[in-house]
Protein backbone atom coordinates (compact mmCIF):
# COMPACT_ATOMS: atom_id res chain seq x y z
CA UNK A 1 0.00 0.00 0.00
CA UNK A 2 2.70 1.87 0.28
CA UNK A 3 1.77 3.68 -3.49
CA UNK A 4 -0.81 5.13 -1.70
CA UNK A 5 1.20 7.49 0.56
CA UNK A 6 0.47 11.28 -0.25
CA UNK A 7 2.73 12.28 -3.01
CA UNK A 8 2.77 15.64 -0.39
CA UNK A 9 4.43 14.03 2.27
CA UNK A 10 7.44 13.35 0.09
CA UNK A 11 8.32 16.57 -0.42
CA UNK A 12 7.99 17.27 3.53
CA UNK A 13 11.49 15.04 4.65
CA UNK A 14 12.43 13.16 7.54
CA UNK A 15 10.76 15.59 10.57
CA UNK A 16 6.89 15.48 8.98
CA UNK A 17 7.28 11.57 8.98
CA UNK A 18 8.19 11.12 12.06
CA UNK A 19 5.65 13.71 13.19
CA UNK A 20 3.56 11.23 11.56
CA UNK A 21 4.26 8.61 13.66
CA UNK A 22 2.32 10.76 16.76
CA UNK A 23 -0.84 9.94 15.39
CA UNK A 24 -0.24 5.69 15.88
CA UNK A 25 1.05 6.68 19.38
CA UNK A 26 -2.26 5.98 21.33
CA UNK A 27 -2.74 2.35 19.36
CA UNK A 28 0.67 1.82 20.26
CA UNK A 29 0.29 2.94 23.74
CA UNK A 30 -2.61 0.23 23.73
CA UNK A 31 -0.93 -2.64 22.29
CA UNK A 32 2.24 -2.06 25.12
CA UNK A 33 0.07 -2.11 28.34
CA UNK A 34 -2.15 -5.21 26.90
CA UNK A 35 -0.38 -7.24 24.78
CA UNK A 36 3.82 -6.80 25.33
CA UNK A 37 4.13 -5.69 28.79
CA UNK A 38 2.00 -9.18 30.19
CA UNK A 39 3.64 -11.25 27.15
CA UNK A 40 7.46 -9.46 28.14
CA UNK A 41 7.13 -10.05 31.96
CA UNK A 42 5.84 -13.66 31.28
CA UNK A 43 8.92 -14.32 28.76
CA UNK A 44 11.38 -12.87 31.26
CA UNK A 45 10.24 -15.03 34.35
CA UNK A 46 10.65 -17.54 32.69
CA UNK A 47 14.49 -17.00 32.22
CA UNK A 48 14.78 -15.71 35.20
CA UNK A 49 15.40 -18.03 39.06
CA UNK A 50 13.78 -17.56 42.24
CA UNK A 51 16.76 -15.58 43.31
CA UNK A 52 16.36 -13.15 40.28
CA UNK A 53 19.01 -14.03 37.78
CA UNK A 54 18.90 -15.46 34.60
CA UNK A 55 18.69 -19.32 34.29
CA UNK A 56 17.58 -21.91 31.54
CA UNK A 57 16.64 -24.06 34.13
CA UNK A 58 12.79 -23.80 33.96
CA UNK A 59 12.59 -23.66 30.36
CA UNK A 60 14.65 -26.91 31.04
CA UNK A 61 12.20 -28.08 33.36
CA UNK A 62 9.38 -28.05 30.53
CA UNK A 63 10.95 -31.06 29.26
CA UNK A 64 11.81 -32.82 32.69
CA UNK A 65 8.97 -32.75 34.62
CA UNK A 66 6.40 -35.58 33.65
CA UNK A 67 3.77 -33.54 34.67
CA UNK A 68 3.99 -30.95 32.42
CA UNK A 69 5.47 -32.81 29.51
CA UNK A 70 2.93 -34.78 29.55
CA UNK A 71 0.09 -32.09 29.35
CA UNK A 72 1.71 -30.53 26.32
CA UNK A 73 1.53 -33.71 24.49
CA UNK A 74 -2.09 -34.41 25.20
CA UNK A 75 -3.17 -30.79 24.14
CA UNK A 76 -0.73 -31.62 20.97
CA UNK A 77 -2.38 -34.66 20.45
CA UNK A 78 -5.82 -33.39 21.03
CA UNK A 79 -5.14 -30.39 18.61
CA UNK A 80 -3.44 -32.62 16.14
CA UNK A 81 -6.46 -35.11 15.95
CA UNK A 82 -9.59 -31.98 16.06
CA UNK A 83 -7.12 -30.28 13.26
CA UNK A 84 -6.85 -33.29 11.32
CA UNK A 85 -10.72 -34.47 11.47
CA UNK A 86 -11.95 -30.81 11.62
CA UNK A 87 -9.75 -30.02 8.61
CA UNK A 88 -10.68 -33.36 6.86
CA UNK A 89 -14.51 -33.49 7.25
CA UNK A 90 -14.66 -29.48 6.81
CA UNK A 91 -12.82 -29.78 3.44
CA UNK A 92 -15.38 -32.33 2.39
CA UNK A 93 -18.11 -29.87 3.24
CA UNK A 94 -16.58 -26.87 1.72
CA UNK A 95 -16.31 -28.77 -1.65
CA UNK A 96 -19.60 -29.90 -1.28
CA UNK A 97 -21.30 -26.55 -1.71
CA UNK A 98 -18.46 -24.91 -4.02
CA UNK A 99 -17.48 -27.25 -6.36
CA UNK A 100 -19.45 -30.36 -5.65
CA UNK A 101 -22.33 -29.43 -7.35
CA UNK A 102 -25.31 -28.79 -4.95
CA UNK A 103 -27.48 -25.78 -4.76
CA UNK A 104 -26.06 -22.07 -4.02
CA UNK A 105 -28.51 -21.26 -1.06
CA UNK A 106 -26.98 -24.30 0.37
CA UNK A 107 -23.85 -22.79 0.77
CA UNK A 108 -24.94 -19.06 2.00
CA UNK A 109 -26.80 -21.58 4.81
CA UNK A 110 -23.40 -23.15 5.41
CA UNK A 111 -21.60 -20.46 5.42
CA UNK A 112 -23.49 -18.91 7.72
CA UNK A 113 -23.65 -21.71 10.35
CA UNK A 114 -20.09 -21.77 9.68
CA UNK A 115 -19.49 -18.34 11.15
CA UNK A 116 -21.89 -19.11 14.04
CA UNK A 117 -20.56 -22.18 15.04
CA UNK A 118 -17.07 -21.33 15.05
CA UNK A 119 -17.69 -18.71 17.29
CA UNK A 120 -19.92 -21.00 19.42
CA UNK A 121 -17.03 -22.42 22.50
CA UNK A 122 -16.23 -22.47 25.90
CA UNK A 123 -19.21 -22.92 28.49
CA UNK A 124 -22.22 -23.11 26.56
CA UNK A 125 -20.54 -25.62 24.06
CA UNK A 126 -19.82 -27.57 26.80
CA UNK A 127 -23.12 -27.61 28.14
CA UNK A 128 -24.38 -28.68 24.42
CA UNK A 129 -22.24 -31.38 24.12
CA UNK A 130 -23.42 -32.97 27.77
CA UNK A 131 -27.07 -32.52 26.44
CA UNK A 132 -26.30 -34.56 22.98
CA UNK A 133 -23.59 -37.10 24.24
CA UNK A 134 -23.46 -37.22 28.08
CA UNK A 135 -24.91 -40.39 30.48
CA UNK A 136 -28.23 -38.94 30.37
CA UNK A 137 -27.78 -37.07 26.46
CA UNK A 138 -30.09 -36.77 23.68
CA UNK A 139 -27.85 -39.32 21.36
CA UNK A 140 -27.19 -41.33 24.32
CA UNK A 141 -30.50 -41.89 25.20
CA UNK A 142 -31.48 -42.48 21.92
CA UNK A 143 -29.02 -44.82 20.88
CA UNK A 144 -30.17 -47.03 24.37
CA UNK A 145 -33.94 -46.66 23.70
CA UNK A 146 -34.37 -47.30 20.13
CA UNK A 147 -31.14 -49.87 19.20
CA UNK A 148 -30.21 -51.30 22.84
CA UNK A 149 -26.92 -50.01 22.71
CA UNK A 150 -25.61 -47.92 25.81
CA UNK A 151 -22.40 -46.28 24.49
CA UNK A 152 -21.09 -45.72 27.89
CA UNK A 153 -20.79 -49.42 28.28
CA UNK A 154 -18.77 -50.00 25.09
CA UNK A 155 -16.03 -47.09 26.37
CA UNK A 156 -17.67 -44.26 25.31
CA UNK A 157 -16.99 -40.76 27.66
CA UNK A 158 -17.42 -37.61 27.04
CA UNK A 159 -15.18 -36.76 29.59
CA UNK A 160 -12.49 -38.34 27.77
CA UNK A 161 -10.11 -37.58 24.86
CA UNK A 162 -12.48 -38.71 22.53
CA UNK A 163 -14.96 -36.71 24.10
CA UNK A 164 -13.63 -33.74 24.03
CA UNK A 165 -12.00 -34.22 20.33
CA UNK A 166 -15.68 -34.33 19.51
CA UNK A 167 -16.62 -31.12 21.47
CA UNK A 168 -13.74 -29.32 20.02
CA UNK A 169 -14.75 -30.67 16.45
CA UNK A 170 -17.72 -28.60 16.73
CA UNK A 171 -15.82 -25.14 16.72
CA UNK A 172 -13.19 -26.66 14.06
CA UNK A 173 -14.96 -27.97 11.14
CA UNK A 174 -17.00 -24.66 10.14
CA UNK A 175 -13.40 -22.51 10.64
CA UNK A 176 -12.22 -25.22 7.63
CA UNK A 177 -15.67 -24.45 5.87
CA UNK A 178 -14.70 -20.66 6.25
CA UNK A 179 -11.34 -21.15 4.98
CA UNK A 180 -11.02 -23.61 2.04
CA UNK A 181 -14.47 -22.45 0.45
CA UNK A 182 -12.95 -19.00 -0.79
CA UNK A 183 -9.95 -21.40 -1.94
CA UNK A 184 -12.21 -24.20 -3.64
CA UNK A 185 -13.90 -21.10 -5.33
CA UNK A 186 -9.91 -20.30 -7.00
CA UNK A 187 -10.13 -23.45 -8.62
CA UNK A 188 -10.33 -22.59 -12.36
CA UNK A 189 -13.18 -24.13 -14.87
CA UNK A 190 -10.28 -24.27 -17.24
CA UNK A 191 -8.27 -26.41 -15.44
CA UNK A 192 -10.73 -29.26 -15.16
CA UNK A 193 -11.57 -28.73 -18.92
CA UNK A 194 -8.27 -29.13 -20.02
CA UNK A 195 -7.87 -31.73 -18.07
CA UNK A 196 -10.78 -33.74 -19.39
CA UNK A 197 -9.58 -32.56 -23.14
CA UNK A 198 -6.52 -34.60 -22.33
CA UNK A 199 -8.66 -37.88 -20.94
CA UNK A 200 -8.07 -37.59 -17.19
CA UNK A 201 -10.82 -38.76 -15.23
CA UNK A 202 -12.50 -37.17 -12.20
CA UNK A 203 -9.82 -39.05 -10.14
CA UNK A 204 -6.66 -38.11 -11.75
CA UNK A 205 -7.83 -34.27 -12.22
CA UNK A 206 -8.24 -34.42 -8.25
CA UNK A 207 -4.97 -36.37 -7.36
CA UNK A 208 -2.46 -34.40 -9.97
CA UNK A 209 -4.38 -31.28 -10.69
CA UNK A 210 -6.74 -29.87 -7.88
CA UNK A 211 -5.12 -31.36 -4.56
CA UNK A 212 -1.68 -30.08 -5.24
CA UNK A 213 -2.87 -26.67 -6.12
CA UNK A 214 -4.72 -26.74 -2.84
CA UNK A 215 -2.49 -28.62 -0.28
CA UNK A 216 -0.33 -25.62 0.76
CA UNK A 217 -3.40 -24.09 1.65
CA UNK A 218 -5.01 -27.24 3.21
CA UNK A 219 -2.01 -27.81 5.39
CA UNK A 220 -2.25 -24.26 6.39
CA UNK A 221 -6.06 -23.78 7.28
CA UNK A 222 -5.31 -27.30 9.31
CA UNK A 223 -2.64 -25.75 11.37
CA UNK A 224 -4.43 -22.59 11.82
CA UNK A 225 -7.24 -25.49 13.77
CA UNK A 226 -4.33 -26.89 15.36
CA UNK A 227 -3.59 -23.20 16.93
CA UNK A 228 -7.20 -23.06 17.73
CA UNK A 229 -7.84 -26.11 19.77
CA UNK A 230 -4.27 -25.69 20.98
CA UNK A 231 -5.17 -22.35 23.31
CA UNK A 232 -8.80 -23.31 24.20
CA UNK A 233 -9.20 -23.50 27.80
CA UNK A 234 -13.07 -22.96 28.56
CA UNK A 235 -14.63 -25.12 26.65
CA UNK A 236 -12.42 -28.12 28.45
CA UNK A 237 -12.90 -26.68 31.69
CA UNK A 238 -16.60 -26.76 31.77
CA UNK A 239 -16.53 -29.73 29.51
CA UNK A 240 -14.12 -32.33 32.17
CA UNK A 241 -13.74 -29.64 35.38
CA UNK A 242 -9.94 -30.48 34.85
CA UNK A 243 -9.83 -33.98 34.91
CA UNK A 244 -8.03 -33.55 31.53
CA UNK A 245 -5.07 -32.07 32.00
CA UNK A 246 -4.08 -30.41 28.68
CA UNK A 247 -1.89 -27.32 29.02
CA UNK A 248 -4.00 -24.73 29.51
CA UNK A 249 -5.85 -26.42 32.23
CA UNK A 250 -2.71 -26.84 34.16
CA UNK A 251 -1.67 -22.91 33.36
CA UNK A 252 -5.09 -21.92 35.14
CA UNK A 253 -4.25 -23.99 38.01
CA UNK A 254 -1.18 -22.20 38.19
CA UNK A 255 -3.01 -18.52 37.71
CA UNK A 256 -5.17 -19.53 40.37
CA UNK A 257 -2.61 -20.80 42.88
CA UNK A 258 0.96 -21.16 42.71
CA UNK A 259 0.71 -25.51 41.76
CA UNK A 260 4.33 -25.70 40.97
CA UNK A 261 5.95 -23.67 43.98
CA UNK A 262 7.47 -22.14 41.18
CA UNK A 263 6.01 -18.87 39.37
CA UNK A 264 8.60 -18.88 36.91
CA UNK A 265 8.39 -22.47 35.46
CA UNK A 266 4.29 -21.07 35.17
CA UNK A 267 5.89 -18.51 33.31
CA UNK A 268 7.71 -20.87 31.38
CA UNK A 269 4.56 -22.52 30.95
CA UNK A 270 3.28 -20.44 29.13
CA UNK A 271 5.64 -18.83 27.57
CA UNK A 272 6.21 -22.54 25.56
CA UNK A 273 2.15 -22.39 24.57
CA UNK A 274 2.77 -18.94 23.02
CA UNK A 275 6.09 -20.59 21.10
CA UNK A 276 3.91 -23.32 19.65
CA UNK A 277 0.92 -21.42 18.92
CA UNK A 278 3.51 -18.21 17.14
CA UNK A 279 5.25 -21.40 14.99
CA UNK A 280 1.66 -22.52 13.75
CA UNK A 281 0.90 -18.93 12.55
CA UNK A 282 4.17 -18.80 10.87
CA UNK A 283 3.43 -22.09 9.10
CA UNK A 284 -0.17 -21.12 8.05
CA UNK A 285 1.41 -17.45 6.72
CA UNK A 286 4.02 -19.37 4.98
CA UNK A 287 1.82 -21.95 3.44
CA UNK A 288 -1.22 -19.32 2.85
CA UNK A 289 2.08 -17.46 0.64
CA UNK A 290 2.47 -20.34 -1.12
CA UNK A 291 -1.23 -20.99 -2.41
CA UNK A 292 -1.88 -17.38 -3.15
CA UNK A 293 0.56 -17.58 -6.41
CA UNK A 294 -2.27 -20.29 -7.60
CA UNK A 295 -5.37 -19.00 -6.40
CA UNK A 296 -5.28 -15.47 -7.22
CA UNK B 1 -17.94 -34.37 -23.97
CA UNK B 2 -18.34 -31.41 -23.31
CA UNK B 3 -22.50 -31.92 -22.86
CA UNK B 4 -20.84 -34.93 -20.66
CA UNK B 5 -19.54 -33.22 -18.17
CA UNK B 6 -22.29 -30.37 -18.13
CA UNK B 7 -24.92 -32.93 -17.66
CA UNK B 8 -23.33 -34.00 -13.86
CA UNK B 9 -25.35 -37.01 -11.80
CA UNK B 10 -26.41 -36.37 -9.07
CA UNK B 11 -23.69 -34.88 -6.33
CA UNK B 12 -24.91 -37.84 -4.41
CA UNK B 13 -21.97 -37.57 -1.66
CA UNK B 14 -21.75 -33.96 -1.90
CA UNK B 15 -25.24 -34.11 -0.10
CA UNK B 16 -23.78 -36.91 2.07
CA UNK B 17 -21.29 -34.80 3.96
CA UNK B 18 -23.61 -31.85 3.97
CA UNK B 19 -26.52 -33.85 5.89
CA UNK B 20 -23.78 -34.98 7.84
CA UNK B 21 -22.41 -31.32 8.63
CA UNK B 22 -26.29 -30.76 9.32
CA UNK B 23 -26.40 -33.26 11.75
CA UNK B 24 -23.15 -32.28 13.64
CA UNK B 25 -24.63 -28.50 13.76
CA UNK B 26 -27.78 -28.85 14.60
CA UNK B 27 -28.21 -32.33 16.96
CA UNK B 28 -26.43 -30.35 20.05
CA UNK B 29 -28.31 -27.29 20.07
CA UNK B 30 -31.25 -29.96 19.15
CA UNK B 31 -30.72 -32.04 22.20
CA UNK B 32 -29.84 -28.56 24.08
CA UNK B 33 -33.60 -27.05 23.12
CA UNK B 34 -35.09 -30.39 23.83
CA UNK B 35 -33.52 -30.79 27.70
CA UNK B 36 -34.51 -26.75 28.51
CA UNK B 37 -37.92 -27.97 27.87
CA UNK B 38 -38.10 -31.11 29.88
CA UNK B 39 -37.49 -29.00 33.64
CA UNK B 40 -41.53 -30.18 34.76
CA UNK B 41 -42.02 -33.82 34.76
CA UNK B 42 -43.84 -35.45 31.62
CA UNK B 43 -44.85 -31.45 30.45
CA UNK B 44 -43.54 -29.56 27.47
CA UNK B 45 -43.09 -26.34 28.39
CA UNK B 46 -40.33 -22.91 28.87
CA UNK B 47 -40.19 -23.52 32.66
CA UNK B 48 -36.79 -23.15 32.47
CA UNK B 49 -36.34 -19.94 30.77
CA UNK B 50 -38.88 -18.63 32.57
CA UNK B 51 -36.59 -19.64 35.87
CA UNK B 52 -33.62 -18.68 34.31
CA UNK B 53 -34.49 -15.75 32.79
CA UNK B 54 -35.70 -14.83 36.46
CA UNK B 55 -32.81 -14.84 38.22
CA UNK B 56 -31.86 -11.53 39.20
CA UNK B 57 -28.40 -12.88 39.53
CA UNK B 58 -28.78 -13.92 35.59
CA UNK B 59 -30.03 -10.33 35.00
CA UNK B 60 -27.15 -8.62 37.04
CA UNK B 61 -24.49 -10.48 35.75
CA UNK B 62 -25.98 -10.34 31.99
CA UNK B 63 -26.63 -6.65 31.66
CA UNK B 64 -22.53 -6.47 33.12
CA UNK B 65 -21.36 -8.47 30.75
CA UNK B 66 -23.39 -6.68 27.90
CA UNK B 67 -22.17 -3.47 29.67
CA UNK B 68 -18.31 -4.51 29.60
CA UNK B 69 -19.04 -5.75 25.97
CA UNK B 70 -20.62 -2.45 25.12
CA UNK B 71 -17.56 -0.66 26.64
CA UNK B 72 -15.20 -2.41 24.71
CA UNK B 73 -16.74 -1.60 21.32
CA UNK B 74 -16.39 1.97 22.16
CA UNK B 75 -13.10 2.38 23.31
CA UNK B 76 -12.05 -0.09 19.90
CA UNK B 77 -13.45 1.88 17.62
CA UNK B 78 -12.34 5.15 19.09
CA UNK B 79 -8.65 3.68 19.27
CA UNK B 80 -8.70 1.60 15.70
CA UNK B 81 -10.64 3.65 13.57
CA UNK B 82 -8.49 6.93 13.62
CA UNK B 83 -5.42 4.70 13.63
CA UNK B 84 -6.60 2.58 10.13
CA UNK B 85 -7.43 6.04 8.64
CA UNK B 86 -3.99 7.84 10.14
CA UNK B 87 -2.29 4.11 8.63
CA UNK B 88 -3.61 4.67 5.37
CA UNK B 89 -3.74 8.46 4.88
CA UNK B 90 -0.32 9.16 6.22
CA UNK B 91 1.40 6.20 7.61
CA UNK B 92 1.40 3.38 5.26
CA UNK B 93 4.83 2.35 6.67
CA UNK B 94 3.79 1.75 9.80
CA UNK B 95 0.93 -0.49 8.17
CA UNK B 96 2.82 -4.08 8.44
CA UNK B 97 4.31 -3.72 12.17
CA UNK B 98 0.29 -2.45 13.21
CA UNK B 99 -1.08 -5.51 11.37
CA UNK B 100 1.51 -7.83 12.61
CA UNK B 101 0.31 -6.46 16.39
CA UNK B 102 -3.19 -7.32 15.44
CA UNK B 103 -2.52 -10.85 14.48
CA UNK B 104 -0.40 -11.53 18.00
CA UNK B 105 -3.88 -12.57 19.99
CA UNK B 106 -4.10 -15.19 17.32
CA UNK B 107 -0.72 -16.07 19.05
CA UNK B 108 -1.42 -15.50 23.20
CA UNK B 109 -4.70 -17.21 24.09
CA UNK B 110 -6.85 -15.71 26.44
CA UNK B 111 -5.85 -17.98 29.11
CA UNK B 112 -1.75 -16.64 28.38
CA UNK B 113 -3.44 -12.86 28.09
CA UNK B 114 -4.97 -12.99 31.82
CA UNK B 115 -1.99 -15.02 33.00
CA UNK B 116 0.00 -11.98 32.08
CA UNK B 117 -2.13 -9.33 32.98
CA UNK B 118 -2.37 -10.44 36.28
CA UNK B 119 1.55 -10.83 36.89
CA UNK B 120 2.13 -7.22 35.46
CA UNK B 121 -0.72 -5.70 37.28
CA UNK B 122 -1.07 -7.35 40.77
CA UNK B 123 2.00 -5.21 42.20
CA UNK B 124 1.73 -1.44 42.73
CA UNK B 125 2.94 1.16 39.80
CA UNK B 126 5.78 2.99 41.71
CA UNK B 127 7.30 5.83 40.64
CA UNK B 128 10.65 4.56 38.95
CA UNK B 129 13.27 3.93 41.16
CA UNK B 130 11.33 4.49 44.18
CA UNK B 131 8.91 2.96 47.00
CA UNK B 132 5.99 6.12 46.20
CA UNK B 133 3.10 4.43 45.05
CA UNK B 134 1.78 5.85 42.26
CA UNK B 135 -1.16 3.43 41.17
CA UNK B 136 -2.25 0.67 43.45
CA UNK B 137 -2.16 -2.86 42.34
CA UNK B 138 -5.11 -2.68 39.16
CA UNK B 139 -6.26 -6.09 40.43
CA UNK B 140 -6.99 -4.82 44.06
CA UNK B 141 -10.66 -2.76 43.32
CA UNK B 142 -13.23 -2.66 41.07
CA UNK B 143 -12.18 0.37 38.39
CA UNK B 144 -9.01 -1.39 37.99
CA UNK B 145 -10.25 -4.84 36.86
CA UNK B 146 -12.91 -3.23 34.80
CA UNK B 147 -10.07 -1.54 32.98
CA UNK B 148 -8.10 -4.28 33.02
CA UNK B 149 -10.78 -6.90 31.48
CA UNK B 150 -11.82 -4.19 28.91
CA UNK B 151 -8.57 -4.02 27.59
CA UNK B 152 -8.51 -7.48 27.38
CA UNK B 153 -11.36 -8.44 25.55
CA UNK B 154 -10.11 -4.92 23.20
CA UNK B 155 -7.09 -7.38 22.52
CA UNK B 156 -9.26 -10.20 21.85
CA UNK B 157 -11.57 -8.68 19.77
CA UNK B 158 -8.39 -6.66 18.07
CA UNK B 159 -7.87 -8.98 14.76
CA UNK B 160 -11.84 -8.69 14.00
CA UNK B 161 -12.20 -5.38 14.57
CA UNK B 162 -9.02 -3.93 12.71
CA UNK B 163 -9.82 -5.92 10.23
CA UNK B 164 -13.77 -4.94 9.56
CA UNK B 165 -12.43 -1.79 9.77
CA UNK B 166 -9.82 -1.05 7.50
CA UNK B 167 -11.63 -2.71 4.59
CA UNK B 168 -14.29 -0.69 5.02
CA UNK B 169 -11.74 1.86 4.83
CA UNK B 170 -10.14 0.23 1.60
CA UNK B 171 -13.37 0.10 -0.01
CA UNK B 172 -14.41 3.63 0.56
CA UNK B 173 -11.55 5.75 -0.48
CA UNK B 174 -10.58 7.53 2.85
CA UNK B 175 -8.42 9.52 0.95
CA UNK B 176 -10.52 11.47 -1.76
CA UNK B 177 -13.62 11.56 0.90
CA UNK B 178 -10.89 13.33 3.51
CA UNK B 179 -9.73 15.81 0.49
CA UNK B 180 -13.55 16.49 -0.43
CA UNK B 181 -13.98 17.66 3.29
CA UNK B 182 -10.96 19.46 3.81
CA UNK B 183 -11.79 21.90 0.97
CA UNK B 184 -14.81 22.35 2.79
CA UNK B 185 -13.55 23.24 5.84
CA UNK B 186 -13.66 20.17 7.99
CA UNK B 187 -11.19 19.86 10.29
CA UNK B 188 -10.03 16.24 12.03
CA UNK B 189 -12.86 15.95 14.42
CA UNK B 190 -15.19 16.36 11.73
CA UNK B 191 -13.85 14.69 9.44
CA UNK B 192 -13.32 11.56 11.13
CA UNK B 193 -16.64 11.71 13.00
CA UNK B 194 -19.31 12.82 10.10
CA UNK B 195 -17.27 11.66 6.96
CA UNK B 196 -15.31 8.75 8.04
CA UNK B 197 -17.62 6.70 10.48
CA UNK B 198 -20.79 6.99 8.76
CA UNK B 199 -19.22 5.98 5.65
CA UNK B 200 -17.77 3.03 7.11
CA UNK B 201 -20.91 2.04 9.41
CA UNK B 202 -21.08 -1.50 7.74
CA UNK B 203 -17.50 -2.22 8.87
CA UNK B 204 -18.17 -0.99 12.07
CA UNK B 205 -21.39 -2.87 12.74
CA UNK B 206 -19.96 -5.86 11.82
CA UNK B 207 -16.59 -5.58 14.03
CA UNK B 208 -18.72 -4.61 16.56
CA UNK B 209 -21.03 -7.55 16.42
CA UNK B 210 -18.09 -9.89 16.36
CA UNK B 211 -16.59 -8.33 19.40
CA UNK B 212 -19.75 -8.59 20.93
CA UNK B 213 -19.92 -12.59 20.55
CA UNK B 214 -16.82 -12.31 21.82
CA UNK B 215 -17.40 -10.94 24.86
CA UNK B 216 -20.60 -11.48 26.31
CA UNK B 217 -20.02 -15.39 26.92
CA UNK B 218 -16.13 -15.26 27.60
CA UNK B 219 -15.35 -16.43 30.61
CA UNK B 220 -11.62 -16.99 31.15
CA UNK B 221 -11.03 -13.45 31.63
CA UNK B 222 -13.45 -12.89 33.64
CA UNK B 223 -13.36 -15.48 36.02
CA UNK B 224 -9.79 -14.91 36.95
CA UNK B 225 -10.08 -11.32 37.38
CA UNK B 226 -13.36 -12.09 39.74
CA UNK B 227 -15.42 -10.18 37.84
CA UNK B 228 -18.87 -11.14 37.72
CA UNK B 229 -20.17 -11.46 34.60
CA UNK B 230 -22.26 -13.81 32.48
CA UNK B 231 -19.96 -16.54 31.67
CA UNK B 232 -18.65 -17.26 35.06
CA UNK B 233 -22.36 -17.01 36.30
CA UNK B 234 -23.22 -19.63 33.41
CA UNK B 235 -20.57 -21.79 34.57
CA UNK B 236 -20.77 -21.53 38.39
CA UNK B 237 -25.25 -22.58 37.48
CA UNK B 238 -23.74 -25.42 35.67
CA UNK B 239 -22.28 -26.57 39.03
CA UNK B 240 -25.47 -27.02 40.55
CA UNK B 241 -28.85 -26.92 38.16
CA UNK B 242 -29.52 -28.74 35.31
CA UNK B 243 -32.20 -27.24 32.91
CA UNK B 244 -31.59 -23.43 33.60
CA UNK B 245 -27.99 -23.82 32.23
CA UNK B 246 -29.50 -25.89 29.19
CA UNK B 247 -31.77 -22.93 28.73
CA UNK B 248 -29.63 -20.27 29.14
CA UNK B 249 -26.94 -21.94 26.36
CA UNK B 250 -29.46 -22.07 23.53
CA UNK B 251 -30.32 -18.70 24.29
CA UNK B 252 -26.67 -18.09 23.99
CA UNK B 253 -26.61 -19.99 20.40
CA UNK B 254 -29.61 -18.05 19.49
CA UNK B 255 -28.05 -14.19 20.74
CA UNK B 256 -24.74 -15.53 18.14
CA UNK B 257 -26.77 -16.82 15.73
CA UNK B 258 -28.21 -13.44 15.28
CA UNK B 259 -25.35 -11.72 16.07
CA UNK B 260 -23.26 -13.32 12.86
CA UNK B 261 -26.76 -13.32 10.91
CA UNK B 262 -27.02 -9.87 10.96
CA UNK B 263 -23.01 -9.59 9.85
CA UNK B 264 -23.92 -11.99 6.94
CA UNK B 265 -26.52 -9.75 5.74
CA UNK B 266 -24.92 -6.31 5.89
CA UNK B 267 -21.64 -7.36 4.37
CA UNK B 268 -23.57 -10.05 1.85
CA UNK B 269 -20.70 -12.84 3.04
CA UNK B 270 -17.77 -11.32 2.11
CA UNK B 271 -16.73 -11.04 5.69
CA UNK B 272 -15.00 -13.63 7.12
CA UNK B 273 -16.62 -14.57 10.58
CA UNK B 274 -14.27 -16.44 12.53
CA UNK B 275 -12.91 -16.41 15.90
CA UNK B 276 -10.22 -17.92 17.61
CA UNK B 277 -10.86 -19.97 21.01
Amino acid sequence: MTQTALPVSKMHVPRARLRNWIGVIPFFLFAILFIFLPSVRLFVGSFTNPEGQFTLENVAELFSQDYIRSSYLLSIQISAVTALGGGIFGFLLAYSVTVGGLPKSLRSALVTFSGVASNFAGVPLAFAFVATLGRTGFITTVLKDVFDFNIYDHGFNLYSFLGLSLTYMYFQFPLMVLIMAPALDGLKKEWREAAENLGANTMQYWMRIALPILLPSILGAMILLFGNSFGAYATAYALTGGRLPIITIQIGAQVRGDVLHNPNLGNAMAMGMVFIMAMSLAGYSWLQGKTERWLR
Amino acid sequence: MSLAVRVRKFPFWSYVWFILGVLYFVLPLLATFEFSLTLERDKIGFKAYEKAFADPDFLETFGYSVFLATMTIIVSIILIVPTAYWIRLRLPEARRIVEFITLLPFVIPAIILVFGLIRVYSSPVNVPFTEITLVEPLTNFKFGTNLLIIGGYMVLGLPYMYRSVDTGMRTVDVRTLTEAAQSLGANWYVIIARVILPNIRTALLSGSLLTFAIVVGEVVLASFLGINAFGPYLFLLGQHRAYEPAALTFTTFLLTWAAMGIIQLITGGQEQVAGAH
